[in-house]
């Protein structure tokens, strides 16, 4: 599996309320939630993202409130994975589990610049920033976890043995 | 090698003699929560995976407290989208308008969480209920409709730190002063993924309604969970209200920690976050007077209980809130609204110019009741403080306990209520 696209860059401790603000928790459709992802940091965020493109940031990315509708409004806006320093705890489980690849790696977290193209290779953990030829090795996916975002989700993925 | 409190009931709902942080388990849970912001998104992850059955109808809470009573149609959709799971499940717990509470106030309050107790919730504050003994933490919604199916989850057993605590607060200081100042010194990330387990001869003069707030808080420092010991307090505590089995877990002497922090009680001030993280935190002394303030909201899954009123009382008593002012009270469940209510606190916030609302979450996460326009400025006894959390994206949370919100109400600036 292979993500490849432009990078929209951000700092540190991007809390849940900024991906998704709560006025718009009123609605559970995908569609929706993207449609105003990342409205409070970044009001060209939905104009500029093209399907496939990724998402860098540093330090505890996903902080604050529990709420899976951040990854899923960065998901359906079209984001193929997320690279951050670090992942808030509830945020890194929820992004497995309704299929958003995300990556772990200080160091290309702090080298890859805002609209830089980088293709990840989830297979190996191998990040590439092709803008500047650099590569950065990130843990990879265990098979449970890649066949996870294959399916589209935990529940998905689980759903014939329930 | 010793374990941590928490990570002795780990162990134990995982059916382990012992876990060691950094493992993989799947353990058993005592209860499962959901809100009308997050059930209806597990509901949904419920349904598409096929599930026709929950694992235990009295062990599943859903409680409508975030835009309730409903805001809009959308909210009202939502709301009735879980309702209409509830009935079909025969859900006991559910808790709709008129019994319904702020969900980490109302569950402990209901005694249905208590010690030893093994808990997931669909709401980053779920780790409210380490107060009691239990563990709890925070989940999103896919894992919810996992554990309302299945009645297990699987977890990382985390490491942790050991927070002492000693001496004793002093007047006007409270719980959210202590957490306050952990936040500030660890950082938003500080304890993340790990466990912070309050320890020490302070741990005694604290309350339980200040427990409660501290362990509310300890998801700003990243944390899996935060935990206090189980003594007479906890015990007095969920006497005729947890009618469950009380498991007392301790840590074991030789258990493991990352690291130690020491609070001393006694030289705690009240203590200020400014915007916009929860770590920007100052004590009174060095901030009063600094900013001129809009709106004070005393209430939350934080700040909402009985002492949380009666601190804010304490304070308004006999005086008036500033000019320029809106102070919203909101007691956290129809238990504490009551109470308040027959101790005569309404008459001290209505004298005082402020109002009171039913039980909500409302403006914290700025659904409604008390949002934020351009360039305003709130003190709040709330959470977080981030950017546009309470409204507009240019307004701005400075986080406080009830005593002090109060204080601010009164002079419309940052204020040590001692000075009043």
């Amino acid at each position: 599996m292979i993500a490849h696209g432009f990078v929209h860059k951000y700092g540190d401790n991007v809390d849940t309320d900024v991906i998704i603000p709560a006025r718009y928790l009123n609605t559970s459709k995908h569609e929706e939630l993207a449609a105003h992802c990342m409205e409070d940091i970044d009001k060209e965020f939905v104009n500029k993202v093209k399907s496939g493109d990724i998402m860098v940031a540093g330090k505890n990315f996903g902080c604050g409130s529990s709420r899976e509708h951040a990854p899923i409004a960065i998901k359906a806006s079209g984001i193929s994975c997320v690279i951050a320093s670090t992942f808030a705890r509830i945020f890194y489980r929820n992004a497995i589990n309704i299929g958003l690849a995300i990556l772990e790696c200080d160091e290309a977290a702090q080298a890859i610049e805002n609209g830089h193209e980088v293709s990840v290779d989830f297979d190996t953990g191998v990040i590439t920033d092709i803008t500047t030829g650099a590569t950065y090795q990130a843990q990879p996916f265990p098979p449970f976890i890649q066949n996870i975002i294959e399916k589209g989700g935990l529940l998905a993925s689980i759903s014939e043995r329930l | 090698m010793g374990m941590t409190m928490t990570q002795k009931i780990l162990a134990a709902h995982a059916g382990l003699d012992s876990v060691v942080a950094g493992q993989l388990i799947e353990a058993q849970l005592d209860l499962c929560l959901g809100n009308d912001i997050t059930a209806p998104v597990a509901i949904n992850e419920f349904e598409r995976a096929g599930a026709t059955s929950v694992f235990d109808r009295t062990r599943i809470a859903l409680v409508m407290d975030h835009f309730t009573p409903n805001k809009d149609i959308k909210a009202a959709q939502q709301v009735k989208r879980t309702r209409e799971f509830a009935g079909k499940y025969d859900i006991v717990n559910f808790f709709d308008v008129g019994r319904m509470g702020i969900e980490h106030a109302l569950l402990p309050e209901q005694g249905l969480v208590g010690p030893g107790d093994c808990i997931i919730g669909a709401d980053s504050h779920t780790c409210t209920y380490g107060a009691l003994g239990a563990f709890s933490t925070g989940v999103g919604s896919t894992d919810l409709a996992a554990g309302i199916a299945t009645g297990k989850t699987w977890f990382k057993v985390p490491s942790a730190i050991k927070v002492e605590l000693k001496g004793a607060l002093k007047p006007f200081v409270s719980g959210k002063d202590v957490i306050l100042h952990l936040i500030g010194r660890i950082g938003v990330d500080g304890a993340l993924y790990r466990s912070l387990e309050f320890v020490g001869e302070g741990v005694k003069a604290l309350s339980m309604d200040d427990r409660l707030c501290i362990a509310n808080m300890a998801i700003e420092a990243g944390a899996k969970n935060g935990i206090f010991p189980v003594d007479e307090v906890t015990l007095a505590y969920c006497k005729d209200r947890f009618l469950r089995e009380i498991r007392v877990f301790e840590a074991d002497e030789d258990a493991v920690y990352d690291e130690t922090v020491v609070i001393d009680l006694d030289t705690l001030r009240p203590t200020i976050a400014f915007p916009h993280l929860p770590e920007n935190t100052k004590t009174i002394d060095e901030c009063a007077g600094a900013v001129q303030i809009h709106q004070v909201v005393i209430g939350s899954c934080t700040n909402g209980r009985i002492e949380d009123m009666r601190a804010a009382a304490e304070v308004l008593k006999g005086k008036k809130v500033a000019d320029g002012v809106r102070c919203i009270i909101i007691p956290a469940t129809q238990e504490i609204w009551k109470q308040s209510m027959h101790e005569g606190l309404f008459d001290i916030f209505i004298d005082a110019g402020a109002v009171v609302s039913t039980p909500t979450c409302g403006p914290c996460l700025g659904g409604h009741m008390g949002i934020l326009a351009e360039g305003e400025r709130a003190v709040s006894t709330t959470n977080r403080n981030f950017v546009g959390r309470m409204g507009h994206v240019d307004s701005e949370i400075y986080l406080a306990s009830p005593y002090v919100a109060a204080a601010c109400a009164v002079t419309g600036t940052l204020t040590d209520p001692a000075t009043l």
